[in-house]
């Protein structure tokens, strides 16, 4: 056997011979094998060229790779919610769903049944996904916003055939009583210079605009939370990312207690209606914001959703300005409750006592100038020139303030005297935790010498500063400060909305520092004894509530517009303050016919927890002033 | 008995080797691309992995048989098994079943059946009988018509099944008849400036093309203007070249199926229309691009992972290697390609017989064609045509028709010293 197969090898082997041979003769492309594998091999390094320029060099397909297969989803925390001082729920959140879309992940889909879902025609449904594309490919877009709930159940059962699109749960605000509008502010979406400026926003985040949901945002906003997903090509979620190494959770907004009394603000709010106007209560040993009324105002919850645009711009239109905060902006001259002030500094500098007494002929004249005064009985002292309102008192006290001897000219005498009213919050803000309030006015001596050249000026010339008019802007908050001030005979704390965050325990100590004003509580004594007279026998006894000790101070503002404007403000009880108050009614006249009566229902309203004036409140409630000439 | 032990022995082990590497390799890619947590069973033969399984399985008994039996066999029914091949070819038009969208596939019972895969290897054999017939004197015009019609009778007829990939494959032969002196360089030059031409047109404006090559002939012209004759035929190529050119556009815009003219376009003017024509090649580039130097891990590639590339079991497998192991792994893949061609032109250069030698380079050639088109389609250099990559892809036929020219051809080589 072995042998035969030996025979066998060596007989081809000759054979193989025979054929080397023949081949030698006919194989003349032999070297062509050089080429074919030279191709070969060109093709190898091509094909490795290609993959180095692919995986090594060009980074581009990375990035591609993450966001085909990543999804970055943010978890938005509930925002904080809004209690008042008695722990009363006022603002809260309701779940709404936001369509999202990532434009680099639409594929085919039925456009005209994903329309009809939406209630879309297909042209919107063309030029929102362009805007999304123009945002970003492959970052998420708000598609549609608010989708309702049973868009969003029909949705949710057909999205695995709309890949690209996913819904994201957000919230809204809700408010128990439409009031306070002002006060809470309202939530919108963050615009490009926000998200310019702070990397935590993203277009479609919400922020707090103005009120508290402005100023309390850090608060209120919580941590939004991230979370990377997986996802498969046909958009189904896979499962957590690297099993949530990189998640972050969301951190839930705190709440916010508020210092707002609620039946007093909804009652505030009820006799203002139909009036232009504001009310300012302030606690005044904390100062503690009770109710904060601008009127007119509106429903908080029309700047809330889908057509917060189309409100917001209705109430820009509107040309009673609700949108206008006046309790915080709106500034006017005092007016009469200014004699509380300007008399104070006369006691305190000493160029009165309060026992000295004037007489009034009813006109008050000096250099070329004069003032005129109601009748009242006479001569008056410290306390009854403020029980009548006597403004002959008012102007020689004032004089006497600014022509002091004992000050080098009326330039330091004036400043001096200035600096008593910036101890009393006017011509400043007082940095509250209230968005959009405004200083008010105070003129320097530098105006006036700008004005009349620096000898040109003497105290008659701004006499009418003496009686609040003039030169002078104050707001109806720094007027419920100035009162608070009184009340607590020297001294006041910031006026602030904001009582405690997170717990009722942890008290916002923002504000908790007490103001001092330069003036002796003896004087304070007198004044506060003078502003009880007011009100039980001088100008605001129309407005005495039976069983409540009141002090209060008539205003009525000089409108060379149109009608005079109706200022109260007020404190009770007078020897433990609860509550000091500022009305101002624009255009109704008198500071007596009706801002005193709606402070003395709001300050029986606080005290007692209920009006026993049916007759007086209905008086004030049937009232309208909105067709007064402003 | 000493037959068998003959036949181990003779074995060229390297090829052997290389095939069981790429081989098990094409079934851990196809594990991961298709594996998801918590998959079921690794012979699961409901998935991809488990009937490749089978496949391989199949294939190597494909193998053994192939081995075993006599190797006149091959030579002496080259033709027979030929016609075989065109009946199949022609049976399928009419008994096939369509698979996406392509008329190529026999269904018996579970197992679906490519015969375009046996007909790239009854071709093979035709043409080693063809060429090896003819040894003792030059080929004429006669006989290399007669080799055309021998490669172009099967092609026109996977043409007419609209698998577009496998009927170019066959223009691969033409590499095999270069070796044999059949045809020139020429052809490929020619072929290459065709290409070039087609590409350009669809790139530009076909007026600009026109007006370079008549300032090119212009020069051209002048300077052979010496030689008689040099102008003339200068002249007739330009006239030959611009309507080539023109026609262009008209072959592309009537006689291209649409899709095929989508992907090409793709590939000519960059990544456009991405979640359409140029969704698999863009999906495909950025699996492998993210791969980078050493890929993301077995079983941890994101893209194939979560079937973001298409096809990615069978025609884009390459996708899996690029991304789980990155430039190292895809070295590895291609070296060990280049490995394998450049050791069967080794073996085919070492045949005593022509007929085992062109049989030898028309395989080459063909695992040749699929190597450079499938990668080069994944990382889009080359249009996307569904052909898949020999040993690794997913899908029996393929898998067959490989084994059966890779060992036919080593059992030539194993009898190179009794074949003449």
């Amino acid at each position: 056997m072995l042998n035969f197969v030996s025979n066998c090898n060596k007989a081809i082997a000759n054979l193989s011979f025979l054929s080397m041979q023949i081949h030698g003769k006919t194989d003349q492309y032999n070297s062509r094998r050089k080429i074919v594998s030279g191709f070969i091999i060109a093709v190898g390094l091509i094909l490795l060229i290609r993959l180095f320029m692919l995986q090594i060099v060009d980074p581009s397909y990375k990035a591609f790779a993450r966001s085909n297969f990543l999804r970055h989803i943010t978890d938005y925390p509930s925002r904080g919610l809004i209690y008042d001082r008695h722990g009363e729920l006022l603002v809260y959140n309701e779940v709404h769903y936001d369509l999202m879309v990532i434009p680099g992940q639409v594929g085919v889909i039925d456009t005209l049944e994903f329309c009809r879902l939406l209630n879309m025609d297909v042209s919107t449904f063309e030029s929102r996904l362009l805007q999304a594309r123009r945002h970003s490919m492959f970052r998420a877009s708000v598609f549609e916003r608010q989708i309702s709930k049973t868009t969003f159940a029909a949705f949710q059962e057909k999205m695995f055939r709309f890949p690209g699109f996913f819904t994201q749960p957000r919230t809204l605000r809700r408010y128990t009583y439409p009031i306070a509008t002002h006060t809470f502010g309202y939530v919108g979406e963050a615009g490009p210079g926000i998200i310019g400026n702070d990397p935590y926003y993203r277009p479609g985040d919400f922020i707090g605009i103005s009120g508290i949901e402005k100023a309390y945002e850090k608060e209120l906003r919580g941590q939004k939370g991230l979370r990377i997903r997986m996802v498969d090509v046909f958009n189904r979620d896979i499962g957590p990312f690297h099993d949530g190494r990189y998640d972050t959770l969301a951190i839930a907004g705190k709440d916010i207690y508020t210092t707002l009394d609620t039946q007093l603000q909804l009652y505030g709010e009820k006799l203002m209606q139909n009036k232009r106007g504001s009310i300012v209560a302030i606690e005044p040993a904390t100062g503690e914001v009770l109710a904060l009324v601008s009127a007119p105002s509106f429903d908080p919850g029309l700047l809330v959703g889908r057509q917060r645009t189309r409100n917001y711009r209705m109430l820009q239109n509107d040309t009673l300005k609700p949108l206008f905060n006046r309790a915080l902006m709106a500034q006017y001259p005092p007016g009469s409750v200014f004699k509380l002030v300007s008399t104070l500094i006369a006691l305190q500098e000493g160029v009165v006592e309060p026992h000295t007494r004037y007489g009034c002929s009813g006109i008050y004249h000096a250099g070329g100038i004069s003032v005129r005064c109601r009748s009242h009985p006479g001569p008056v002292n410290a306390v009854t020139a403020i029980q009548y309102s006597c403004n002959t008192y008012s102007s020689i006290i004032f004089q006497n303030t600014i022509n002091n001897p004992i000050f080098n000219g009326i330039q330091h005498s004036f400043s001096h005297w200035r600096d008593y009213l910036l101890s009393f919050g006017f011509g400043r803000t007082f940095g509250t935790d209230l968005a959009f309030e405004l200083p008010g006015l105070v003129a320097t001596a530098d105006y006036y010498d700008r004005l009349y050249g620096t000898s040109g000026w003497r105290s008659q010339t701004i006499l009418s500063l003496g009686i609040g008019q003039g030169e002078l802007g104050v707001t109806p908050m720094q007027l419920a400060n100035m009162t608070a001030a009184i009340a607590n005979r020297g001294y006041y704390l910031t006026p602030h909305v904001v009582k405690a965050i997170g717990q009722t325990d942890n008290p916002n100590t923002r504000h908790s520092l007490a103001q001092d004003i330069p003036v002796d509580k003896e004087h304070f004594e007198t004044i506060v004894y003078a502003m009880h007279m007011v009100v039980e026998d001088g100008t605001g006894r129309f407005s005495r509530i039976p069983g409540i000790s009141m002090a209060g101070k008539t205003g009525t503002v000089q409108n060379p517009h149109g009608e005079n404007h109706s200022v109260f403000v007020a404190f009770a009880p007078v020897d433990d303050p609860q509550i000091a108050i500022s009305v101002v009614v624009e255009n109704a006249g008198y500071g007596s016919v009706w801002a005193a009566p709606i402070a003395s229902l709001m300050i029986e309203q606080y005290l007692t927890g209920k009006v026993q004036r049916k007759w007086f409140e209905d008086r004030v409630l049937n009232q309208s002033f909105l067709t007064a000439q402003p | 008995m000493t037959n068998k032990q003959g036949i181990i022995h003779n074995s060229d082990k390297t090829v052997i080797l290389l095939y069981l590497i790429m081989v098990t390799i094409g079934w851990l890619s196809i594990y991961a691309a298709e594996f998801t947590e918590g998959m079921g069973h690794v012979l699961n033969f409901s998935t991809s992995y488990g009937k490749q399984f089978v496949f391989i399985l199949t294939s190597l008994v494909v193998a053994a048989a192939v081995m075993l039996i006599d190797v006149r066999f091959f030579t002496g029914f080259a033709n027979i098994i030929y016609a075989v091949a065109i009946l199949l070819l022609i049976a399928v038009l009419f008994a096939g079943v369509e698979i996406n969208a392509t008329r190529a596939w026999f269904r018996i019972g579970g197992l679906a059946f490519q015969p375009s895969e046996i007909a790239k290897y009854a071709t093979a054999l035709a043409l080693a009988s063809i060429i090896s017939s003819i040894r003792s004197r030059k080929p004429g015009n006669k006989d290399l018509l007669k080799g055309l019609c021998l490669i172009l009778l099967p092609a026109g007829l996977v043409l007419l099944q609209k698998d577009v990939g496998t009927t170019l494959v066959f223009l691969s032969f033409s590499l095999a008849l270069f070796r044999e002196g059949w045809i020139g360089l020429l052809v490929f030059v020619i072929g290459g400036i065709a290409v070039f031409l087609f590409v350009l047109t669809l790139m530009m404006n076909e007026f600009i093309i026109i007006s370079v090559l008549a300032f090119i002939a212009f020069f051209v012209a002048v300077i052979m203007r010496k030689k008689s004759g040099a102008v003339l035929q200068v002249i007739a190529l330009f006239l030959f070249l611009s309507g080539y050119v023109y026609s262009v556009d008209y072959a592309f815009d009537n006689i291209l199926q649409p899709h095929h003219k989508a992907r090409i376009e793709v590939l000519v003017h960059g990544n456009a229309d991405l979640q359409g024509a140029g969704y698999n090649l863009h999906q495909s580039k950025i699996a492998i691009g993210s791969g980078g130097l050493w890929g993301k891990g077995f079983l941890q590639g994101t893209q194939t992972q979560f079937n973001f590339v298409p096809e990615q079991t069978t025609d884009f497998i390459f996708c899996t290697v690029g991304e789980e192991w990155g430039f190292a792994g895809s070295l590895v893949i291609i070296g060990l390609f280049v490995w394998l061609l450049l050791r069967l032109i080794y073996l085919a250069e070492r045949q005593k017989s022509t007929f085992s030698r062109v049989f030898g380079y028309c395989i080459t050639s063909v695992l040749l064609f699929h190597f450079a088109v499938n990668i080069g389609m994944t990382v889009g250099l080359v249009p996307v045509i569904g052909i898949p990559l020999p040993l690794l892809s997913y899908g029996g036929s393929s898998l067959w028709g490989t084994t059966l020219m890779l060992f036919t051809f080593l059992k030539f080589d194993a009898n190179r010293h009794e074949m003449i």
